[in-house]
């Protein structure tokens, strides 16, 4: 999609004429001297457009900051941006073409850890830094890794230490049936049996599931005193009309660590979607000056169709300026100066505040939220200050072991 | 007591909403032999039709039970006009056209109406069960299933337009020898079944959200349901739907849900094996 053969005939034909001027003439980076190149790739259409979009936005956004604020190195900020299509082929094309075609600095996108693990060994391999700026189920551990998304690690112990404060200390889990869900779940187990909490039941829905009749039955068997749910994807949103349908969101409180990730404040009517609690690096409620100007500038570019932010996109913006200010601090693009800048613990300020990078893990501590659903948004009632990434149960240490290249589980 | 009630509350829910999503593609597929691949993105129109003129002001009502259905009757007669009717007969053909019209009807759900359409809240309260409560919206998609299956058992039985609908989808050529406008039934007929398509989505909208998406979720079970019916499109989607419903909704109220999907599928590969023509290759026969 890149290629448009026009423009790809008039390279070549230029390539033609300089190979024609004399044996010993290339125009060599002739004018890509002047600019400094970034990937990006992003699920822009298809099935995970609708997260995809909304961090392209916060991308080019931090992108136009940057080069606003001078650019990286005194140079342009010049970013190619790829559309995978939410299709995982794609990603594996366009990585190597980033990097062998385009020989971009650094790669950032990706939303799904499938597509992370389609990305990732291939930029290790090609030794091109790769930053990943969505909430995922925590443990990469790989030198030529960043991650300034949330990892369960953080939130899940906040989330269900809330609830059972807020509660009791009886909780029934039913999360999406795959590598997320799975490892989010032993997560939740993990954090409610160290609270002194109970696992009541505990089931997990394939991505196709949309009907939850039998689940809610067996809910009110259960009586749990809440309810954490690890939902993805369409089908699993079918379960909040359920639940209030059949009075539920009235009797057992909901917890969730994906709710509202994909809009659904807006699109869920409040007496569905009311009192659902999450806990997020981001809001777009979140009463900081950083933020307002931020969100206002936002707003501006992109107007209202967009949903309501949550954790997920702004993590993007983080990404980008996290990387341009870690060059402009090592004077270089080159891949070694700049893991030791950003291992250094550097910092950076944002919507939702301070970011800094773990020199261990290559993962971010972050203020953390916890925001009830009300009225079409969310009322942020709590805030926990600078939450360390543990999402590797401390297994990952890149300073002692920097050839580590794993993916930990955690050990519960 | 009162859970043997709600399993078998839940049971006839699942046998409804499965014969709900299908009905639309028996009438598409199982009589006129069209494979729409698009057909699940009939059900999301019918939804966004519904949610849209419900937030415009029109009645809840009339909104999913006259709007959606109109709505998706005119698009299905469009789509019929234009791309189906030149590919009667033509399988291979029809699946590219209707799988490439899925993707662009998706696509044009995604950039015109976007993801953030405000859904609607299921009327009806909740029926208390002993210790368990049903939304009453579960009862309401029962009957309306019910209800949706005799008019359209009386509409092909017992009027003149169900006898040359059924005759020309019987041979077309013979209906068209005694005067019978082959084109129009057509387009009705696929218009009906686009129709119904609609109304199942706009049913479906307040308990499952309305998603560009949201078709691909329903456009597999459908498409089971019809072949494991079988050839004879009202009794077959009724019998394979029941069959279906009722084995994977038992499974999954015994251990999982993973358990009761893959039941469904067994089932299903089973039933093929020993009926390859479907279950009305055997019984119901002579039904509708």
């Amino acid at each position: 999609m890149t290629v448009k053969r026009r423009s790809f005939i008039k390279t070549s034909a230029a390539g033609a004429a300089a190979l024609a001027a004399g044996p010993y003439f290339w125009p060599k980076g002739a004018s890509a001297a002047d600019t400094i190149k970034g990937g990006a790739i992003y699920d822009l259409s298809g099935d995970l457009q609708l997260f995809g979009k909304n961090q392209w936005a916060c991308a080019e956004m931090a992108i136009d900051e940057i080069n606003a604020a001078g650019g990286v190195l005194g140079k342009k900020l010049e970013v190619k941006t790829y559309d995978s299509q939410s299709q995982m082929q794609a990603y594996n094309q366009y990585a190597r073409q980033m990097v062998l075609r385009d020989k971009v600095a650094v790669v950032q996108g990706g939303l799904t850890s499938s597509s992370r693990e389609v990305i990732r060994p291939i930029l290790h391999k090609l030794k091109t830094l790769y930053f990943y700026n969505t909430n995922y189920e925590g443990g990469v551990c790989d030198r030529n890794f960043f991650a300034t998304g949330a990892t369960p690690g953080g939130y899940v112990d906040l989330l269900s230490g809330e609830a059972m404060k807020r509660w009791g200390k009886s909780v029934y889990i039913m999360a999406a049936d795959y590598n997320y869900g799975q490892i989010t779940a032993k997560w939740i187990q993990k954090a409610v049996k160290d609270a002194g909490g109970k696992v009541v039941g505990e089931e997990f829905f394939p991505l196709t599931v949309n009907q939850f009749g039998p689940t809610i039955s067996k809910i009110q068997a259960a009586k749990p005193d809440f309810v954490m749910n690890v939902f993805v994807g369409p089908a699993h949103a079918s379960f909040y009309g359920q639940w209030a349908s059949a009075g539920m969101n009235k009797e057992i409180p909901m917890v969730s660590t994906t709710f509202g990730a994909a809009g659904e404040v807006v699109r869920m009517p409040p007496e569905i979607a009311d009192g659902i609690m999450t806990c997020y690096s981001y809001y777009e409620d979140l009463d900081i000056p950083f933020n307002k100007k931020w969100l206002a500038e936002f707003r501006k570019r992109n107007g209202t169709d967009y949903g309501y932010l949550t954790d997920v996109p702004p993590k993007d913006w983080y990404g980008w300026i996290f990387w341009a200010k870690a060059v402009n601090e090592a004077g270089t693009t080159e891949r070694e100066k700049v893991i030791e800048v950003l291992e250094g613990g550097l910092t950076i300020d944002g919507p939702g505040g301070p970011l800094t990078m773990d020199a261990k893990t290559h993962h971010c501590t972050m203020d953390m939220y916890i925001g009830q659903a009300k009225g079409g948004k969310f009322e942020i009632q709590k805030k926990v200050a600078q939450v360390p990434p543990t999402n590797t149960g401390n297994q990952c240490d890149l300073i002692a072991r920097p050839d580590t290249n794993i993916m930990y589980e955690p050990k519960i | 007591m009162d859970l043997a009630v709600v399993v078998v509350i839940q049971i006839l829910y699942a046998v409804a909403s499965l014969a709900l999503i299908s009905i639309g593609l028996a009438i598409i597929f199982g009589m006129m032999g069209v494979i729409n691949f698009a057909h699940g993105e009939f059900l999301m129109m019918g939804g966004y039709a519904f949610i849209l003129s419900y937030n415009a002001g029109v009645n809840f009502w009339i909104a999913m039970l006259v709007v959606a259905p109109l709505a998706v009757t005119v698009i299905g007669v469009a789509v019929e006009r234009l791309i189906i009717r030149h590919l009667y007969g033509r399988v291979i053909e029809t699946v590219l056209a209707t799988w490439g019209l899925s993707l662009f009807l998706i696509g044009l759900a995604a950039t015109v109406l976007g993801y953030h359409q405000k859904g609607v809240t299921p009327p009806f309260g909740t029926i208390r069960i002993g210790a368990y409560q049903e939304g009453g919206y579960t009862f309401f998609v029962i009957l309306v299933t019910l209800a949706l299956m005799a008019a359209l058992y009386a509409g092909f039985k017992y009027t003149r337009w169900g006898l040359i609908a059924r005759g020309t989808m019987q041979n077309a050529r013979m209906a068209s020898g005694i005067g019978v406008n082959v084109d129009r039934v057509y387009a009705t007929t696929f218009g009906i079944g686009a129709g119904l398509s609609g109304l199942a989505g706009a049913i479906l909208a307040p308990i499952a959200g309305v998603l560009p998406e949201i078709g691909v979720t329903y456009v597999v079970k459908a498409f089971i349901t019809v072949i494991g019916g079988g050839a004879v499109a009202l009794a077959g989607t009724g019998a394979a739907a029941s069959l279906f419903g009722a084995v994977s909704q038992a499974v999954t109220f015994l251990s999982r849900p993973v358990v009761g999907e893959v039941a469904l599928l067994v089932v299903a590969i089973v039933l093929l094996r020993l009926l390859p023509l479907g279950i009305t290759g055997r019984y119901f026969r002579r039904g509708l």
